[in-house]
């Protein structure tokens, strides 16, 4: 069996799989559980001064019948004491000394205060912090959360404080909620950080209650916008994981959070540079006990690979993500249908026809009506291709395997 | 004691037991997780396969995104009798059958009870997805001939177009065959009833109990009205023709199943030992009622083999699973029986050469006469054109079987202003394709009388 074991900056864990900080993480009672499930670790929920939460604090878009493809939610950090909170950190690591316990902070922007709660939090025994930059709603109003990740200085300012006293390693979260990740994660770096994780949620409004008129979730007729995750939201995290993991000026470990609720999630983000993974919002759907499938499909998926550690893939991906001037001109690919598995939907003739270039055409073929790619025409777009509900049926094949003819060859070569 | 013909008679409780519906509906998330699961495929087979041609990729869109209403006027549009053929179509054969999931070894998409998720939803609500035209002075007058599916259909779609439509129905309630003859545990009267109510509300006038042939007579009503549809169905069920056909407990399936959707449950009594005799849909209908009824025994008897039994598979594995047993190459010469039937006398056969139906020519087997016992028989060996009220048209062209002949893409017949549809047309066939006929027609009396009054209007 493959060795799941992860190390994020030098904060040890069994597994990959750890719980991001969020509502899952809010108790001792909580961890315990997802600890017996199988966890590798676990974020604190945001431990800072106490707050008020509102009622009606979720809301999320369904797509078909598949509920909770994107989540939202205006809920803030933790409303238990500050002592509540440390006191079951401690008891929750002497419990379960070999699993990552991390405490979440977001505190007043102010030094002593920051020096205050870090040497708190790691009296816990607790194997890191996590700095809380992240949270687009609610506390970024009250200058703290996203209003200290959107500005790379305040993100440099903080760290470093917290670097000044702190003996465990930290973990800045960073916000997406930015034009570059680059210049938050450069920042983090600059202060001192000893890992990033990314990403935090995405501003959103999910919905509109169409006989209310008041977006979802409702508190007392209004809304407000809210942090959006879940699967949807996986494709921007993984590029902003590998914007990171590609960038010289931050050198630095990543935890990867964004939408994580299959192993292959999970694969994809070690594959683009993370150490290991947060999840949130699966456990919130379906609960801890996903962990076993996800730790079962990822080690079953090594061993297929011969992969023994996670370091024999970790960032393997990196060098594949290039800019787009660097890509083939003269790599030519054509989608081909089998029509042993075609079932006759139609459905990539329509999408080529109206949606892409085209280069199918309706032929009679045993008295019907079926698609039929025009090769010439094709310009290999794949788009046939994801619209086929039967696996395999379109092919792309590759007609040309490229020569080296990039748009940045063409432009040094005036050719552009 | 003495046995007693007809011995069987269910209580209400048992009836209800056993009569529950075939396909009971599917509830909101059922629904809507079947919705979700349709392709939504280009030029998709079902459209083609339904006689109607409705546009079922994209009703079955508007449920999946919440938009009954849409589904329903979707449905409506083409099929104005969506609701019954939502629940009798033979889907099996027709959308579902060619629907591309059955290619990918996957159930299809059960498309009959989404068809009547939308249109039972609006009933429901009481929704009207396309109310009738105002009727404005240029409006045709129409008489239909009889309320049956095509006459419905038909009378609906003028309505809708805003024509004023008068249909004349010689029974004591509209609906025709899916009225008075539709397995019950596929449709009730009740459904059909309300069917045809919704069809009055938008301004269709039923005359019932009236009998079009001497008076009024078609002439009478082509006289009175701008155009006149004519869709009274077929004839009587073609007769055994053998001697003991007139013992008691001897009745056409039609007459039975009649008497089923007429009567009062505690009434209706079925023999211990039924014999079926023919095997098309409607004896399989008459059969399952019997068992249904508390028959011991059903047995279909068919002179040809399963290959060439016209019922459609699917009735056929249904009626096996409930226990009728079917009696290949089996004809009865003679019914047996004082006052009351005993028995069929019955000969085997074999088959021989090809007839001009294309199927094998059953021929008797010498010496191979026996007796099925039994306390009732029903046949079912078809249904002719009703010649003697077709005859009383002038001019009406028949073709060779007493269908009367149509110009296909308008349905006109050979008498001016004189349309026709259903199954005095086509011989026999689904409601769904008496529908379409009543509907094609409808469109062809617009076009070509209503519309030109209307051109002559603007």
């Amino acid at each position: 069996m493959p060795d799941l074991t992860a190390d994020l900056a030098g904060i040890r864990s069994p597994n990959p799989f750890w719980l991001a900080s969020g509502p899952p993480t809010n108790s001792e009672y909580q961890i315990a559980r997802a600890f017996d499930a199988g966890w590798g670790g676990a974020v604190w929920k945001t431990v800072g001064e106490p707050i008020v939460n509102v009622s009606s604090r979720y809301s999320s878009l369904d797509i078909g019948t598949r509920r909770m493809m994107g989540f939202n939610n205006i809920e803030l950090i933790t409303d238990r004491t500050v002592e509540d909170n440390l006191r079951e950190v401690a008891s929750i690591k002497r419990r379960y000394p070999d699993h990552a316990v991390i405490v979440s902070l977001m505190v007043e922007p102010k030094r002593e205060t920051w020096h205050e709660f870090v040497k708190m939090s790691e009296d816990t025994g607790a194997d890191g912090l996590e700095l809380n930059f992240g949270c687009p709603h609610g506390m970024s109003e009250r200058g703290m959360g996203s209003s200290v990740g959107q500005v790379p200085e305040y993100t440099k300012m903080i760290t470093s404080w917290v670097k000044e006293v702190a003996r465990t390693p930290v973990i800045v979260k960073l916000t997406p909620n930015i034009t570059d990740i680059t210049f938050a994660a450069r920042a983090a770096y600059e202060g001192g950080a000893d890992a990033v994780s990314l990403i935090n949620t995405i501003n959103s409004i999910t919905g509109i209650d169409l006989d209310t008129f008041v977006p979802r979730p409702a508190v007392a007729g209004k809304s407000s916008h809210g942090g959006y995750c879940g699967p949807a939201v996986k494709p921007i995290a993984l590029h902003m994981v590998s914007a990171i993991a590609a960038d010289e000026g931050a050198p630095i470990p990543i935890s990867g959070i964004g939408g994580i609720e299959r192993w292959d999630d999970a694969a994809e983000f070690i594959l683009l540079g993370a150490s290991n993974v947060q999840v949130c919002t699966a456990a919130m759907h379906y609960g801890f006990r996903i962990v076993e499938e996800l730790r079962s499909g990822l080690s079953t998926w090594m061993e297929e690979k011969g992969f023994e550690t996670l370091d024999d893939f970790r960032g393997r991906s990196v060098n594949a993500v290039t800019d787009w001037g660097n890509l083939d001109l003269s790599y030519k690919i054509v989608a081909s249908i089998d029509w042993k598995k075609c079932i006759n939907c139609k459905l990539c003739y329509i999408a080529c026809e109206d949606g892409a270039h085209q280069s199918i055409e309706l032929v009679r073929r045993r008295g019907e009506m079926i698609p039929s790619i025009k090769q010439d025409d094709c310009v290999g777009c794949n788009l046939c291709s994801l619209v086929c509900p039967v696996d395999d049926c379109i092919h792309m094949v590759e007609r040309d395997p490229g020569r080296g003819d990039t748009w940045k060859s063409r432009v040094s070569a005036g050719k552009a | 004691m003495k046995r007693r013909n007809l011995a069987v008679r269910l209580t209400p409780k048992e009836w209800k037991a056993r009569w529950k519906e075939i396909h009971p509906p599917l509830t909101a998330a059922e629904a809507l997780v079947e919705a979700n699961r349709c392709l939504y495929c280009y030029e998709a087979p079902c459209i083609g396969e339904c006689p109607t041609h409705i546009d079922i990729p994209s009703f079955i869109r508007k449920i999946a995104l919440g938009d009954l209403r849409g589904a329903a006027r979707t449905i409506l549009s083409e099929n104005p009798l969506g609701g019954s053929c939502a629940r009798v179509c033979p889907t099996e054969t027709l959308c579902e059958g060619a629907c591309v999931y059955n290619r990918w070894g996957r159930e299809p998409i059960r498309i009959g009870l989404l068809q009547r998720r939308a249109i039972d939803h609006v009933f429901d609500e009481r929704y009207e997805p396309i109310p009738a035209q105002e009727r404005e002075d240029g409006a045709a007058r129409v008489a239909v001939i009889g309320a049956g599916p095509a006459g419905l259909s038909c009378a609906a779609v003028l309505a809708r177009l805003g024509h004023a439509v008068t249909v004349y129905d010689g029974r004591k309630s509209a609906g025709g065959l899916n009225r008075h003859a539709i397995a019950l545990y596929k449709a009730t009267p009740k459904y059909i009833d309300r069917e045809v109510a919704a069809i009055r509300k938008l301004g269709v006038n039923i005359r019932r109990e009236v009998k079009v042939g001497r008076k009024p007579s078609v002439a009478d009503l082509l006289e009175k009205y701008d155009a006149v549809f004519l869709g009274p169905g077929l004839g009587e069920e073609t007769r055994l023709n053998i001697p003991g056909e007139n013992l008691k407990g001897v009745s056409a399936a039609l007459d039975f199943l009649d008497e089923l959707h007429n009567r009062e449950v505690e009434k209706i009594r079925v023999g211990k030992r039924v014999a079926v005799i023919g095997c098309g849909n409607t004896a399989i209908d008459a059969a399952r009622a019997a068992k249904r009824l508390g028959a011991e025994e059903v047995i279909v008897l068919y002179r040809r083999t399963r290959g060439e039994m016209p019922a459609y598979n699917h009735e056929y594995e249904g009626a096996l699973a409930e226990g009728i047993e079917f009696r290949w190459l089996v004809a009865p010469v003679r019914l047996l029986g004082r006052a009351f039937v005993t028995g069929a006398r019955c000969v085997s056969m074999k088959l021989g050469a090809r007839d001009r139906s294309g199927r094998p020519r059953p021929v008797p087997v010498r010496g191979s006469e026996h007796t099925i016992a039994c306390d009732q028989v029903i046949y079912s060996i078809g249904q002719r054109s009703d010649i003697r009220f077709l005859s009383t048209i002038e001019g009406l062209k028949t073709d060779r079987h007493g269908r009367v002949v149509v110009k296909g893409e308008t349905m006109e017949t050979s008498v001016p202003r004189l349309f026709a549809g259903g199954d005095c047309v086509n011989g026999g066939k689904e409601v769904v394709n008496a529908v379409q006929d009543g509907k094609v027609a409808a469109r062809s009396i617009h076009t070509l009388i209503g519309g030109s009054k209307e051109a002559s209007h603007a």
